[in-house]
């Protein structure tokens, strides 16, 4: 098979197994599992085979047209770079282990069949996001993705966390997509087609009319879907959704959607100064907040939200300064172990009994229950720290490297000041980053107190794939000088300066945690703390459902637990308080756009009940009101039939006689 | 003669019987009334046939013909009566009222039965109202006349 | 419009004679025709329903004679014999076989009379005026032959009206069917007299019985 038709199965067999899982799913149970996993699998051996056919040469592009659609054709175009192969593997690898994750995980959950397909559709939108030559044709996948996350955030949908968190990501996301589709139009205007090979053509000839414009559109829309300031405040919430999802979202789809529409199209953000330093604050404050508020958070897979925010920052610093191999380097090893962090969660989450790290920090031996986990983590860990040799480190210093270099006047592809931006808010994030990833490790896994109850060894569908994916977390770091073919022939090198500049501070973070975690910790003796649910037969998506749902009982909210021993609250100091909430936006939020609109929504109820319904009410009573006058004509009498009928008539033949004279007269 | 005296003479004969037809309650005063109106109708048909000297005489021939079809409408009409008669036990045109529009149906139709009776009876002696359905009818009516009632 | 109708026949009997100068026609005309139209008044008023049928017969025998005058002698006596002594005689029976009371009836009249007097006196008067307005000077003329007696009214008829006169004798044929159809006692009445012991076939036979009542009843 031709390379071609090999891409074009890629997105094609999640999409069938999807289908037929569904079609499937109540009428023969046993086919969900292999249907679940065995496309995906496929799809990511055929991944594999056409990444390395393409050898990150030149492109690879193909289109057929379905059917005229006017003066802007739409194409069924694939366009395969360097790029496009390479985080199709990450996607497919990835949604493989979600789904051999999520056979233990969700083993018996009613809603598994629905679940599954579900996760196979929006592998197939990712995928057709990553593959698709033609703007409309990803706005297809991109659309498909948002609607899956919301399904499948709210799966579960019995807790009102899930259900509030569900409706949050679809909202918060179609915020950016509005904006989003009105730039691809535009884009389209100025450039005559949806086909990303012309448009680039055409960038390069300076076809774009509004370059500025077109690119602020388009970044709403990737704000939205790669959770960056301001829409990111959907991503965190998200995690009431299980485990796996946030796995899935963080690592392959959805989240890396964005930043990879960005690197697709980055000549079209290139043409304007001002949307890359628009880009570049955007990264940078999103690095540093999204840094305090994990170091802030009580709910362990909430600190891993906002560290992959903060991550994602980095992929739109490093696309802020131009340089896209950089930020899909660090998209593809933050995805792997970000995979790992999360699918390890699971398994702490399941262990523990609880999500709370404040709890977790008063169990003592859960390192010794769940070894895999452990050692798994704290690989994950050091390498979203970006402590050498692992995948983080160099990810990381290749963006740092590009942002020095476009600070330093070395590239000229971004303004100077977007480069010192992004490098002053990365290091400082790199310190940040080192700090909470110390403080997850050790408030889970050093915690001191009673046992944690031995809850039998944990799935092997579950605990494989944590060292399947830790493999690139270790080393993919290392083939960074590779690969530079698929990345537009860039060397991905760390350069000394970043290279000890940033593991600096990133070590100087994780000892000043330290620090104050020895500092603290003598007092979490003092003050049990917490709830921990304890099903050792049952699956462990419900113990992380049931541990979501007695968080905000606990403790009173779902971010935060009042425990003196946390670090992160030695370190915040009087920050902490506003870190917790994510500094408050959602407040924001809820002040400037959703009492407004509920506000209106009171209002046009009012208008509604009060005032529209008076109308027909009124037309109806009215309408009443003359029927019963006319039922007491039907009397059933002949007579009164006649009499009236011949009175009728009488009259109008005198009318007519008189009309009739009267003419006759004149 | 003037063409005006057997006109007018049948336009006041099919007045007065439709005066009988709108106000008459018994079923067979109606059908009388109903007689008046056609006479009058045939009193205008000769009048007109004579004045007008037809030759096919069309006037005189409508006039039998008229005469015929109301022997034969009398004939039916009586008929109608006496099977409305032997099923309700009363041929009171004004109390078969089933087609009229009502909640309740019997509820009301019996408030408007008093309405009227409340009527007639402001003008008249003391009525006497119609005996109950089948008192005064043989077995096999009474049957139906409770199966209906 | 009346004018209209009249004129080309006004013309040619322009010198009738005015209605000041009656002739004696006209005066036996008008005297029956007052007792023909105070008989019929009296017999839809009448609370007797027994005097109402005779006098019906009273008015019908003067249109009767009415019919006489206007030289139609052949239709005064088929109204005389059909009429008088067919129709009267069969509402007669009606009226007895419906158990119509004998002597005064309070309730010969519906609660509808002041309505229909109304629209009758409208109607009279509408009528008489645009009869009056239409022929106050059209004139029969009443001499030369007869145009109504037997041999003229046999040779139209059968000569130009024999089609309608058989399709007639087939409609009452059909009404006499139609007669004995409706006023006779239905078998089943007799089936339910003849066994009264079964309740169920009771009520099946009543059912069955019910069924010509129904239509005007449900």
């Amino acid at each position: 098979m031709t390379t071609t038709t090999l891409a074009a199965l890629v997105p094609l067999l999640p999409f069938l197994g999807a289908v037929a899982g569904l079609a499937l799913g109540r009428t023969a149970p046993g086919f969900v599992r292999p249907l679940a996993i065995l496309p995906t699998l496929t799809a990511a051996v055929v991944a594999v085979i056409v990444a390395v056919r393409q050898g990150g040469g030149r492109a690879i592009d193909a289109a057929t047209q379905l059917t005229p659609t006017g003066s802007v054709p739409i194409d069924l175009a694939l366009h395969l770079d360097g790029f496009a192969v390479l985080v199709a593997v990450l996607v497919t690898v990835v949604a493989t282990c979600v789904q051999l994750y999520s056979t233990a995980y969700l083993r018996d959950d009613a809603r598994y069949p629905s679940y599954a397909a579900l996760v196979s559709l929006f592998t197939s939108a990712m995928l057709l996001v990553v593959y698709s030559g033609d703007l409309m044709v990803l706005l297809v996948g991109w659309e498909i993705m948002g609607i899956c996350s919301y399904f499948l955030v709210g799966h579960y949908w019995e807790t009102p966390e899930a259900r509030a968190a569900s409706l949050k990501a679809f909202l918060v996301t179609k915020l950016g997509d509005v904006p989003f589709l009105i730039g691809l139009f535009a884009l389209a205007a100025d450039t005559g087609s949806f086909r990303i090979t012309k448009i680039l053509a055409a960038v390069t000839n300076g076809g774009l009319d509004h370059p500025t414009l077109i690119a602020l559109l388009l970044l709403a829309g990737v704000a939205g879907k790669s959770a960056q300031f301001p829409l990111h405040t959907w991503l965190p919430d998200a995690m009431a959704g299980p485990t796996p999802v946030s796995a899935l979202i963080h690592a392959a789809t959805m989240v890396a959607a964005g930043i990879y529409f960005v690197a697709r199209l980055l000549p079209v953000f290139a043409a304007s100064g001002a949307a890359l330093v628009v880009l570049a604050v955007m990264a940078a404050v999103t690095m540093i907040g999204s840094g305090l508020a994990a170091l802030a958070q009580d709910d362990i897979k909430r600190v891993l939200a906002y560290s992959t925010i903060g991550q994602l920052g980095y992929m739109s610093g490093a696309l802020a300064v131009g340089d896209r191999g950089a930020a899909v380097f660090h998209l593809i090893s933050h995805g792997a172990f970000k995979a790992v962090l999360f699918l390890a969660a699971g398994v702490v989450i399941h262990a523990a009994g609880t999500n709370s790290l404040a709890a977790m920090s008063r169990m003592g031996g859960l390192a010794r229950r769940i070894p895999d986990a452990y050692w798994t983590m704290t690989v994950a860990l050091l390498a979203l720290a970006a402590i050498p040799p692992f995948a983080g480190f160099f990810s990381k210093e290749a963006v740092l490297v590009a942002a020095e270099h476009t600070a330093m006047g070395d590239r000229t592809v971004a303004p100077a000041a977007a480069g010192w931006t992004i490098l002053v808010a990365g290091l400082l994030a790199a310190a940040l980053t080192a700090a909470y990833a110390t403080r997850f490790w050790l408030l889970a896994f050093k915690g001191r107190g009673a046992e944690v109850p031995d809850h039998g060894r944990q799935p092997l569908a579950m605990t494989s794939v944590l060292w399947v994916l830790a493999v690139p977390t270790i080393a993919f770091g290392l083939t960074a000088g590779v690969i530079g073919d698929w990345f537009d022939g860039h060397a991905l090198t760390p350069s000394l300066t970043t290279a000890v500049l940033s593991t600096g501070v990133g070590l100087v973070g994780g000892l000043v945690t330290y620090g104050a975690w020895r500092h603290t910790t003598a007092l979490a003796a003092r003050t049990p703390i917490g709830a921990v649910a304890a099903h050792p037969g049952a699956e462990p998506a419900l113990v992380e459902a049931e541990a979501m749902t007695s968080h905000t009982a606990a403790y009173g909210t779902i971010a935060d637990a009042a425990d003196p021993a946390d670090p992160g609250r030695l370190l915040l100091g009087p920050l902490h308080r506003h870190a917790v909430t994510g500094f408050h936006l959602d407040a924001l939020y809820t002040a400037v756009f959703v009492r407004p609109v509920q506000q209106a929504a009171r209002l046009v109820r009012f208008l509604d009940r009060t005032v529209v319904d008076t109308y027909v009410d009124g037309s109806g009573a009215a309408t009443r009101l003359l029927g019963t006058a006319v039922r007491r004509a039907q009397t059933g009498n002949v007579q009164t039939y006649l009499s009236v009928l011949l009175a009728g008539s009488l009259v109008l033949a005198i009318a007519a006689v008189v009309f009739a004279n009267v003419n006759a007269g004149s | 003669m003037h063409l005006a005296y057997p006109a007018v003479l049948a336009a006041l004969l099919f007045c007065t019987g439709l005066y009988g037809v709108l106000a008459r309650r018994n079923a067979i005063l109606v059908l009388m009334s109903v007689e008046l109106m056609l006479n009058a109708v045939n009193l205008n048909l000769v009048a007109f046939d004579v004045w007008l000297r037809d030759t096919l005489h069309s006037g005189q021939a409508l006039t039998l013909f008229t005469i015929a079809i109301a022997a034969a409408e009398i004939g039916i009409g009586l008929a109608i009566v006496l099977a409305v008669y032997r099923n309700r036990g009363s041929s009171d045109i004004d109390r078969l009222r089933d087609t009229a529009e009502t909640d309740e149906a019997d509820a009301e139709i019996d408030a408007a039965d008093a309405a009227d009776a409340a009527s007639v009876s402001a003008d008249a002696q003391p009525h006497r109202r119609a005996e109950p359905a089948g008192k005064s009818t043989n077995a096999g009516t009474t049957t139906n006349a409770e199966a209906t009632s | 419009m009346t004018h209209s109708i009249a004129s080309p026949l006004a013309a040619a009997v322009a010198d009738h004679p005015g209605f000041l100068s009656p002739t004696g026609v006209e005066i036996a005309f008008v005297l029956v025709g007052l007792a023909t139209l105070g008989a019929a008044v009296i017999t839809v008023t009448t609370r007797q329903l027994v005097h109402a049928a005779l006098w019906l017969v009273v008015a019908l025998g003067g249109l009767a004679v009415e019919y006489l005058l206007l030289t139609a002698e052949f239709i005064a006596w088929v109204q005389v014999l059909i009429y008088v002594g067919s129709i009267v005689v069969l509402l007669l029976f009606g009226l007895m076989l419906t158990r119509a009371p004998i002597g005064r009836s309070p309730d010969a009249d519906s609660g509808n009379r002041w309505v229909a007097l109304g629209v009758a006196l409208a109607a009279a008067a509408a009528l008489v005026w645009i009869v009056v307005d239409a022929f106050r000077t059209t004139w029969i003329d009443l001499e030369g032959p007869a145009q109504g007696s037997t041999a003229v009214t046999g040779a139209f008829l059968f000569r130009n009206w024999v089609l309608p006169f058989e399709a007639l004798s087939v409609l009452l044929l059909a009404a006499l069917v139609g007669a004995i159809v409706l006023s006779r006692k239905h078998d089943t009445d007799a089936a339910v007299r003849s066994a009264p012991d079964t309740a169920a076939r009771r009520d099946q036979g009543r059912s069955k019985g019910e069924g010509p009542g129904k239509e005007g009843q449900s």
